[in-house]
C-alpha cells in the first residue's frame, strides 16, 4: 500500500510535470526537424503530417547550396573560432590576476566588469556602426570578432577567475618550490586542472557568437558576410518563404550549438551557479 | 582571500621570505594580466557608450546631413512631447519584461525543483531540458514561426483538433494574439536560464534543513515556503534583476517574429530603438532614446549593485 502511494506520488510530483515541461521544450525542435525532412508539397498539405510520409534531404541541399547557408555557416565559424581564441587569452589572464593577486584597483576593475553587464546591447549598435564605418571594417568579420570579444570578456573573466580559484594555490606553489618556474608551474600544474573550465568558457563564448543577431545585422551589409542568424532572419523576411529550406537552415544552425552545449552543460551549470552567486 | 593567503603562508612557512620577495618583484604582473581585457572593454564597450551620450545632444541624421550639429536637449524634448511611439513602446516594454521574467521565474523554479530530485537518466533529462538555452533568438523565431503559421502551422491544427478554434488563425498577424505568441516563444527560450541558476543554488541547500523541517512535521509545501525559498532568496533577487535588464534589451524574437507589428502592438522601447538604428538613419534621435532607456535600466543596475555582495565587501 505504502509503495503504491509512493509511486502515485512520484508520478504526480515528478514524472507528469516533467513530461509536460519537456514536451514544451522538445516539440518546437521536433516540428522543425519534421518540416525540414518533408518535400515542399507535403509541408502545407492537409491533414498535417506529424511524421514525414516521404522523407527527403532536398531541403538541406537547397538551404546549403541555393540559399547560401554554406557561406553563413563558414562566416559564423570564422567569427566564433577567433572570438573564442581572443576571449580565452584575455579572460584567462585577467581571471588569473583577479584570483591570485591582490592589487590596487582590483575592486574598481571588478566593478567595471560588473557595470558592463548593464549596458543595453541596443545602446551599442549606433556607435559601433559609426566606429567600424570609420575604421573601414563594416562587413569585415574582424568588426564582429572585436565586438563580441569586448562583450564576452567581463563575464568570462569572472567565470575563469572562479575556475582558477578552484585550483589550489598550494599546488602551484609546491611546484615552484620543487624547482618549476612560474610559467612551468602554470603549464604543468594549473593548466591541466583548468582545462574543463577553459573548455566550458570557450563553448559558452562560441554559442554566444553563434547566436548573436542584432550587432551582426548592423555591422554586415553584404549577403556574403552574413552570419547564420542574419541569414536566417533575411530568409524569414522574404516574401515567398521556402519553409522547407528555412527549417533545414534552422537545423543546420541548431546542430553545432546543441552538440557543444550538451557536451559542456554540466560545467556551465556549475560555472553559472558560481558566477551568479558571486 | 587574505585568509587563504595566511593559511598558505603558514603551510610553507620555511619559504616565507622567498615568497615575500617574489610578491614584491611581481607587483606589476597583475596589471599586465588585466591589460588586454581592460583595453578592449574600454575601447569597444565604454567608448561607444560615451559616444551615445555625445550623439544624443547632436542633430545627427545621415539622411539630412546639412541639418547636423549641436542640438542641446531638443532630441529629448521631442521624445517626451511629440513622439507618438515613445509611451506606447515603453508600456509594451513593461508588459514584455513583467510577463517574461515572471513566467520564466515560475516555470524555471518548477523545472529546477523537478530536476533536483533523483531519478533515472537525470543527467540526460537535464541536458535536454536546458537545450533552448543554446538556441538563438532568431532560431527560436524560425522554429515558432513554423508552428504559429496560418497555413501549415501545427498549433492551428492542434487547437482545431481540440475544438478550441474553428478555423486557422494568423497568430502573429493578429493584434489580439501577436504579443502573447511572442511571449510564449521567448518563454520557451528563457525557462532554462532560471532553471540552471536556481538548480545550482538548490543543490547547495544543506539536507539537514529539510530533515529538521520534516521532524517538525512540515508538509512539502511548507518546507518549500520556509526552507527552500529563504535559501534561494538571494539567487532569485539577483537573477531576476539581471533578467529584467536582459529581457528589456532583448529584441531578437520581436524583430523576427512580428517586426514590432501588427500596428506597433509588439513594439517595445528597445525594439523601437533597434528599428531606428537598423532601418532609420537618425542616429542623434536614436541615441537620445537610448540614453532614456539607459536611465530606466540604471534603476535596476543600482539595485543590483546595492543588493549584490560587491557593495558589502
Amino acid at each position: 500500500m505504502f509503495t503504491v502511494n509512493k509511486k502515485v506520488d512520484k508520478i504526480l510530483t515528478l514524472y507528469l510535470p516533467l513530461t509536460m515541461l519537456l514536451s514544451f521544450t522538445i516539440f518546437p525542435i521536433y516540428w522543425t526537424l519534421n518540416t525540414a525532412f518533408k518535400p515542399e508539397g507535403d509541408i502545407v498539405k492537409r491533414p498535417l503530417q506529424y511524421i514525414p510520409v516521404n522523407p527527403t534531404t532536398e531541403n538541406f541541399v537547397a538551404a546549403w547550396t541555393n540559399v547560401g547557408f554554406a557561406t553563413f555557416f563558414k562566416n559564423s565559424l570564422i567569427v566564433g573560432v577567433f572570438t573564442v581564441i581572443a576571449v580565452l587569452i584575455c579572460s584567462t589572464l585577467s581571471g588569473y590576476a583577479l584570483s591570485r593577486y591582490q592589487f590596487k584597483g582590483k575592486r574598481s576593475f571588478m566593478l567595471m566588469l560588473l557595470c558592463t553587464q548593464f549596458i543595453p546591447r541596443a545602446m551599442m549598435i549606433i556607435p559601433l556602426f559609426v566606429i567600424f564605418k570609420n575604421l573601414g571594417l563594416i562587413s569585415n568579420p574582424l568588426s564582429l570578432i572585436i565586438t563580441y570579444t569586448a562583450i564576452e570578456i567581463p563575464f568570462t573573466t569572472i567565470l575563469m577567475s572562479g575556475f582558477i580559484s578552484n585550483v589550489p594555490k598550494e599546488l602551484e606553489e609546491a611546484a615552484m618550490i620543487d624547482g618549476c618556474t612560474k610559467l612551468q608551474s602554470l603549464r604543468h600544474v594549473v593548466f591541466p586542472l583548468l582545462l574543463p573550465g577553459i573548455v566550458a568558457t570557450g563553448v559558452f563564448t562560441f554559442i554566444y557568437t553563434w547566436n548573436e543577431f542584432l550587432i551582426a545585422l548592423m555591422l554586415t551589409n553584404q549577403q556574403s558576410k552574413f552570419t547564420l542568424p542574419v541569414g536566417l532572419s533575411t530568409m524569414m523576411g522574404e516574401f515567398s518563404i521556402n519553409y522547407g529550406a528555412l527549417a533545414a537552415g534552422s537545423v543546420i544552425a541548431l546542430i553545432p550549438a546543441v552538440i557543444l552545449f550538451a557536451y559542456a552543460q554540466k560545467h556551465l551549470v556549475n560555472g553559472m551557479g558560481g558566477a551568479v552567486k558571486g | 582571500m587574505s585568509l587563504s593567503q595566511g593559511v598558505t603562508e603558514t603551510a610553507i612557512n620555511s619559504k616565507k621570505t622567498v615568497n615575500r620577495k617574489k610578491i614584491k618583484k611581481d607587483k606589476w604582473v597583475p596589471y599586465l594580466f588585466i591589460l588586454p581585457s581592460f583595453l578592449i572593454i574600454l575601447g569597444f564597450l565604454f567608448y561607444p557608450i560615451a559616444t551615445v551620450f555625445y550623439y544624443s545632444v547632436q542633430h545627427y541624421d545621415v539622411s539630412a546631413p546639412y541639418y547636423n550639429g549641436f542640438a542641446g536637449l531638443e532630441n529629448f524634448k521631442e521624445i517626451f512631447t511629440t513622439d507618438k511611439m515613445f509611451i506606447p513602446s515603453l508600456i509594451n516594454s513593461l508588459k514584455w519584461v513583467v510577463s517574461e521574467v515572471g513566467l520564466q521565474l515560475v516555470f524555471g523554479m518548477i523545472l529546477a525543483l523537478l530536476l533536483n530530485q533523483t531519478f533515472k537518466f537525470r543527467g540526460l533529462v537535464r541536458a535536454v531540458a536546458f537545450i533552448p538555452w543554446a538556441v538563438s533568438g532568431v532560431l527560436a523565431s524560425t522554429m515558432w514561426s513554423l508552428m504559429f503559421n496560418e497555413h501549415m502551422g501545427v498549433l492551428n491544427d492542434l487547437l482545431m483538433k481540440m475544438g478550441i478554434i474553428n478555423e486557422p488563425q494568423a497568430f502573429l498577424a493578429n493584434t489580439s494574439t501577436a504579443f502573447t505568441a511572442v511571449i510564449i516563444a521567448e518563454l520557451w527560450r528563457g525557462i532554462p536560464f532560471f532553471a540552471i541558476t536556481l538548480l545550482a543554488s538548490l543543490s547547495s541547500i544543506p539536507d539537514e534543513l529539510y530533515e529538521a523541517a520534516r521532524v517538525d512535521g512540515a508538509s512539502r509545501w511548507k518546507s518549500f515556503i520556509f526552507v527552500t525559498l529563504p535559501q534561494l532568496k538571494n539567487t532569485i533577487v539577483l537573477t531576476t534583476l539581471l533578467r529584467v535588464v536582459w529581457e528589456f534589451n532583448n529584441v531578437d524574437l520581436l524583430f523576427n517574429l512580428t517586426g514590432g507589428g501588427p500596428a506597433h502592438s509588439t513594439t517595445t522601447l528597445t525594439m523601437y530603438i533597434a528599428d531606428l538604428a537598423v532601418h532609420g538613419s537618425n542616429f542623434g534621435y536614436g541615441s537620445a532614446l537610448t540614453v532614456v532607456s539607459f536611465g530606466i535600466l540604471l534603476v535596476f543596475a543600482i539595485l543590483y549593485l546595492k543588493l549584490s555582495r560587491y557593495e558589502k565587501e
